[in-house]
């Protein structure tokens, strides 16, 4: 039989519709479509999928379980190495790591593996397959430092190696960025972030939340006064940057990380939440990562028209070609080679409107991307009423502060080892944004995993 | 955990709370705060540490009930416990690195009012501990409203009152009482601490400004996460734009864009005008 040239198309809430609701854009396969799939996979003997894949899924042995049906089978191979299949299948930039490797996609479509790694996921999840504690327990003490991706990765993988591991979170919901960043469209909460979470409890893992370390204990005195042997830090990203242009700080001017934690941590879009979120009429969002499309696709949701302002053009986008065709087919205006200078306020204070200047793109900069360069007398104003700064962030001071002798770099990010994690402090590993500064969930989980792996040798050689 | 151990009502609408939180107890400083929540559905509400015992392992907390939120907190009794409760957060003040020697020769004036008499204890508390008990100027509108009149007295060389009625101490405002203190009374000070509402130690800012008083303001912001994240906490002091949360809550009050402050506080003006519509709605249970 000859195999299918094109995937299976998942289906979608139409965007008409689904830009008036929180509800999950995509529905994911049924177990129809993941087994037509799944027939796609050639099953290399050397498959790329996985050399690429920043936690070494062994991807073609799952698509293979589901192929035959074993869906419980195809979760147990995923959760050796993962215990978010839900989460990945869904955040995960595949067309850039697994699927960007497959070899179909040499000619036609690459398999779909993270709808099906999702579908895995969510199977086991709705038939109550849950990860188990491990076989055996050594009672040594690691403590995870903040419960995103980083920490979930490196906290399952040193529980299973028997550690009696704690996760201490600052906010009130573990997740990280799961919780408070991304918003329920693309990652729903109850259905799916909770639950994974909760794997790690049923692996053992202990999470203690409203625990800010830096502030209300020291990485010190958890060596000291708690008896941890190593720690992992997994903190995250950090503060939200400004574009320091005159009327940043008018009211409706607003960060991503605001806006969306409002809007996902806090849910203000429920009527039920007591927390209130600003409900624009015509609002711009400056910046064109994911977090840009988030917040866009948000305000949207919330009733605003929504003009994306972004300074380089289209192909320079740092967000997901998913992100941004979903951005572009629910109605978002995206407004390239734009870039603001001032935000205009009202006699009372209030946002009334955002200066930009037209630019062009000049030649390739460090970063190999075309350098925008501003048109002479080429400015424009865009009215609106609020203004979402979407623009990456800067490391958070509270740990790096508050723990002698862990060295961060000039951009104040800690300085970990790229394979271990390994910190200038013994027995201090780290990983994820707040070393790298804002990447992607995969990533953190990755670094995650090699931490995991490097404080296990640490301790067996301590 | 977080279990309200005990709950007085400080004057109307006015409530105090001893809350069991240990981790926390243990390493709050004088000038820190805390981010609070009542249940599934609440606000994080930021409030500074009215008072906290190590060996207990309790904090305190005084509210106003005024918006949904701290109403909701104030509807809360003895034996409830809080969903969450963190901290401590910000910079502790600049106080708890000096020395008793230092401490002793710093002529400091604490300003509170209104509810910010709470938050000012423990820093006063702090000084009265390294035998430095300092003076304190509390204003109120009227002498009902006063709180922690009796501890601060106990632990502050002179407490100076003032209303704005004149029910009580000085008539009028805090200014008029350190007006008093620094020039019909020749006293002489080395800084002023104060907290309170904005517009409170605006005014102080403006006063002490023309004597060239160094005054330290705590500020109570909006704010959402309360460790850096979110940015809604953002003012301007001297010009450049600092996170409340993790730069402060205290600055230099002649440097902080009090307007801008203000404005900036009433940012959800309108969505709070509605859910407290909504919640009285709900109360009276008619009209649905």
């Amino acid at each position: 039989m000859a195999i299918r040239k094109e995937k299976v198309p998942v289906r979608e809430q139409a965007p008409n519709i689904r830009r008036t609701n929180f509800k999950e854009v995509s529905f994911g396969y049924n177990l129809e479509e993941a087994q037509s799939e799944a027939e796609r996979c050639i099953q290399c003997k050397k498959p790329g999928c996985v050399a690429q894949c920043p936690v070494s899924i062994n991807i073609p042995a799952f698509i293979a379980k589901v192929k035959e049906g074993d869906i419980e089978g195809a979760a147990r191979i995923i959760f050796s190495d993962s215990t978010l299949p839900s989460v990945c299948g869904r955040v995960c930039p595949q067309e850039s790591q697994c699927e960007g490797d497959c070899i179909l996609g040499k000619k036609n479509d690459p398999v779909s593996i993270g709808k099906l790694e999702r579908f895995v996921g969510d199977w086991a999840r709705e038939n109550g397959i849950v990860a188990r504690p491990p076989e055996f327990e050594n009672g040594i003490k690691v403590a995870i430092i903040g419960s995103g991706p980083a920490g979930l990765s490196c906290a399952t993988d040193l529980r299973k190696l028997g550690y009696d591991v704690t996760m201490f979170e600052a906010l009130h919901k573990p997740g990280g960025v799961l919780e408070y960043g991304i918003p329920e469209f693309r990652l729903p909460k109850e259905g799916v972030v909770r639950p994974e979470i909760n794997n790690l409890r049923h692996m053992g893992v202990k999470i203690e939340t409203d625990v800010i370390v830096g502030r209300t204990i020291t990485i010190d005195q958890l060596f000291e006064e708690e008896g941890f042997e190593a720690v992992f830090i997994g903190s995250g990203a950090g503060l939200p940057k400004f574009m320091n242009i005159p009327g940043e700080n008018l009211n409706g001017v607003f960060s991503a990380n605001e806006y969306l934690t409002r809007a996902n941590l806090m849910k203000a879009y429920d009527e039920t939440s007591n927390t209130p979120i600003y409900r624009a009429l015509k609002c711009a969002v400056v910046g064109g990562g994911n977090v840009a499309m988030d917040a866009a696709r948000t305000a949207l949701r919330l009733g605003s028209e929504v003009h994306l302002v972004y300074r380089r053009s289209e192909t320079e986008l740092p967000a997901r070609a998913e992100e941004v065709h979903h951005a572009k087919e629910e109605g978002i205006i995206f407004q390239m080679l734009t870039n603001p200078v001032e935000i205009l306020g009202d006699e009372n204070g209030w946002v009334k409107g955002i200066r930009c200047l037209r630019m062009e793109l000049g030649e390739p900069d460090a970063s190999g991307r075309r350098s925008p360069i501003a048109v002479p007398g080429s400015e424009f104003i865009i009215e609106v009423d609020a203004v979402i700064m979407s623009l990456g962030t800067s490391p958070n001071p509270l740990i790096s502060s508050t723990t002698p002798g862990l060295d961060i770099n000039k951009w104040r990010c800690i300085v970990a080892n790229d394979e271990t994690g390994a910190t200038s402090r013994p027995g201090v590993f780290a990983g994820g944004d707040a070393v790298t500064g804002a990447a992607t969930v995969i990533l953190a989980m990755g670094a995650g995993r090699k931490a995991a792996q490097a404080i296990h040798e640490y301790i067996q050689q301590k | 955990m977080f279990e309200i151990l005990k709950k007085t009502l400080l004057a109307p609408d006015i409530y105090f709370m001893e809350v069991h939180a240990p981790r926390l107890a243990q390493s709050a400083q004088p000038g820190q705060f805390l981010i609070v929540r009542v249940d599934e559905n609440s606000e994080r509400i930021p409030l500074t540490i009215a008072d906290f015992d190590r060996e207990k392992g309790t904090i305190v907390i005084v509210t106003q009930a005024l918006g949904v939120s701290t109403r909701k907190i104030a509807a809360m009794n003895e034996g409830d416990c809080f969903a969450n409760f963190a901290g401590p957060l910000g910079v502790p003040s600049e106080l708890i690195h000096m020395s008793p020697d230092e401490l002793k020769n710093l002529k400091v004036l604490f300003v509170a009012g209104g509810v910010g008499a709470a938050p000012i204890y423990p820093q006063v508390k702090f000084m009265a501990d390294n035998g430095a008990k300092a003076d304190v100027v509390l204003g109120a509108r009227t002498s009902d409203l006063f709180i922690f009149r009796d501890k601060l007295s106990a632990v502050s060389n002179r407490l100076l009152l003032a209303t704005n009625d004149g029910s009580e101490g000085v008539k009028g405002l805090v200014t008029d009482a350190i007006a008093q203190l620094v020039e019909t009374e020749g006293k002489k000070y080395d800084m002023v601490v104060t907290i309170g509402p904005m517009i409170m130690m605006r005014a102080v800012a403006d006063y002490t400004r023309k004597l060239g008083l160094k005054t330290i303001a705590s500020l109570n912001t909006l704010m959402v996460d309360g460790t850096g994240m979110c940015g809604a906490c953002r003012v301007s002091v001297g010009g450049k734009t600092r996170f409340t949360c993790v730069d402060g809550p205290e600055f230099d009050a002649h440097q902080v864009d009090f307007d801008e402050a203000m404005r900036r506080q009433g940012m959800y003006k309108r969505e709070e005008k509605k859910k407290l519509d909504d919640d009285h709605e709900c109360k009276i249970g008619i009209g649905r």
